[in-house]
């Protein structure tokens, strides 16, 4: 059994008294490829947001590896040292479903400043960034401003603007949903060959074949809570009717 | 009156004018941001307090706060004024004045500024000054030009409502020749300078807009 990078137990987030994620436990290994599915509001985004302390919890307990950026205590969640929390945010990184890059950055700085900032030496910064955008296909890009690209290759730039920090779990929110349908292609084919090279990843997506052919995992969240959980084959054939009520729909 | 010294004289108040223009923004560029962050403070009674000193600020004539500001030494605490001190309530409060201005356009500048931007800066480890000087500031610059210089050209011309208290500027001397003489020309020389004046102001302004117009936001 591989390490557990990610241990998620009985979270709890509500948003003015509305609860939006009720008991969520959910653990990640090493080399595992995790995605999540279910209906538009059941919670995947504040998930994700939770896990990378983009929001905080209300309940329940956050820990990589051997550490714990928030547990439970007497009913209360506590949050690590904003020191603590800093070097945790190191262990992951996120994509956004709409990007975000830095537009008044080239594609190279907007690789190189954040690992710049947490003490790579310039040179080698340049080095990886370099690489990466040859890995992923936009080497002749280094020096395009983010308005001067097409959507999947800002994804892309974005990608690998996660990637060069050296994350040992990267996040994505619904990567290619603000794509059009041409570009999806491009940037799935990115996260398949991260998957190939064993990166652990987290996937909140809509893409069912992709979900169905790449995951190890599979979880179904709706209303807050896991409703199911298996493997693809599991999840895509059980007997669970909201689960093969919603999959229906996007035909597979 | 000779066409020369006239000349020389609307030049002495030349001087004060674009001097009350450059002190102004030098000071209440800054101060504007300062309001802002207060403005923007999670602190209610800070952020109510600012509120109301930008309401007032904008919502007053700036001739009449030139005139408050001017004569408060001496009815606040009878204190005699100089007249050295004309030229220096004029800076304060139309430094008080347009960095309310400011305050509001760096305020709906930083706001229009998409959350994402600070999340992604957030997860690669900027830390909330670095988010704001590196990520968010540049934006907001970016987005704050076209209405800073509306504001800009304003206060070319309400430098001559220093008239109010006597300040020895452009517009002041331009009135004074133009009653003495009896003549209207002191007064087209007057509006003249303004005139170009502002043409180099716009056309600095608009030299950095294009500086920044590499990117698009
Ligand atoms: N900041 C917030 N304030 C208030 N309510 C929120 C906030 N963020 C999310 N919610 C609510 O929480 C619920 C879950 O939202 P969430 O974005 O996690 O759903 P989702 O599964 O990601 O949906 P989608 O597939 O549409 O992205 C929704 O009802 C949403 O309105
Ligand atoms: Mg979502």
């Amino acid at each position: 059994m591989s390490e557990v990078l990610l241990e998620i137990s009985h979270m709890k987030k509500a948003f003015n008294g509305q609860e939006v994620l009720k008991d969520i436990s959910l653990s990640v290994s090493q080399g595992e490829v995790v995605s999540i599915i279910g209906p538009s509001g059941g919670g995947k985004s504040t998930l994700l947001r939770c896990a990378t302390m983009l929001e905080t919890m209300d309940g329940g307990s956050l820990r990589y590896l051997d550490r714990y950026a928030a547990r439970e205590e007497d009913g209360h969640c506590v949050y690590a040292s904003a020191q603590e929390l800093r070097e945790i945010g190191r262990m992951f990184g996120l994509v956004f479903q709409n990007f975000n890059l830095f537009p008044h950055y080239t594609v190279l700085k907007n690789i190189t400043e954040p690992q710049l900032l947490s003490g790579t030496e310039g040179a080698q910064a340049e080095k990886r960034a370099r690489d990466l955008l040859t890995d992923l296909g936009l080497s002749d890009k280094a020096d395009a401003y983010p308005f001067q690209l097409s959507g999947g290759q800002q994804q892309r730039v974005s990608i690998a603007r996660a990637l060069a920090l050296g994350p040992k779990i990267l996040f994505f929110d619904e990567p290619t949903s603000a794509l059009d349908p041409e570009l999806t292609g491009e940037v799935l084919r990115v996260i398949r060959q991260l998957a190939d090279e064993h990166m652990t990843m987290i996937i909140v997506t809509h893409e069912m074949q992709f979900a169905k052919e790449l995951s190890d995992r599979i979880i179904f969240l709706e209303h807050g809570c896991i409703e199911a959980e298996g493997t693809p084959e599991e999840l895509f054939s059980s007997g669970n009717a909201r689960v093969s009520d919603f999959v229906g729909r996007f035909r597979l | 009156m000779s066409i020369g010294v006239m000349f020389r004289e609307l030049m002495g108040g030349m001087g004060v004018t674009v001097s009350i223009f450059f002190l102004t923004l030098l000071f209440s560029l800054p101060l504007g941001l300062v309001v802002a962050f207060l403005r923007m403070s999670r602190l209610k009674p800070v952020s109510l307090i600012t509120g109301i000193y930008i309401s007032i600020m904008r919502g007053t004539p700036l001739m009449l706060q030139l005139i408050v500001i001017y004569f408060s030494p001496y009815y606040v605490f009878h204190v005699k004024i100089s007249s050295s001190f004309r030229f220096v309530a004029v800076i304060i409060a139309f430094a008080l004045n347009y960095a309310a201005y400011f305050a509001e356009i760096y305020r709906s500048g930083i706001q229009s500024v998409p959350r994402g931007q600070y999340e992604a800066a957030h997860v690669l480890g900027y830390d909330r000054r670095q988010t704001f000087a590196r990520i968010i500031l540049p934006q907001v610059l970016k987005r704050v030009l076209p209405p800073i210089t509306n504001e800009v050209i304003t206060l070319v011309k309400d430098t001559s409502l220093s008239f109010a208290i006597a300040t020895a500027e452009m517009f002041t001397i331009a009135k004074q020749i133009a009653a003495k003489e009896a003549s209207i020309m002191p007064l087209m020389a007057a509006g003249l300078f303004y005139y170009i004046f502002n043409l180099v102001v716009a056309w600095a302004c608009e030299r950095l807009e294009k500086h920044y117009s590499y990117y698009r936001i």
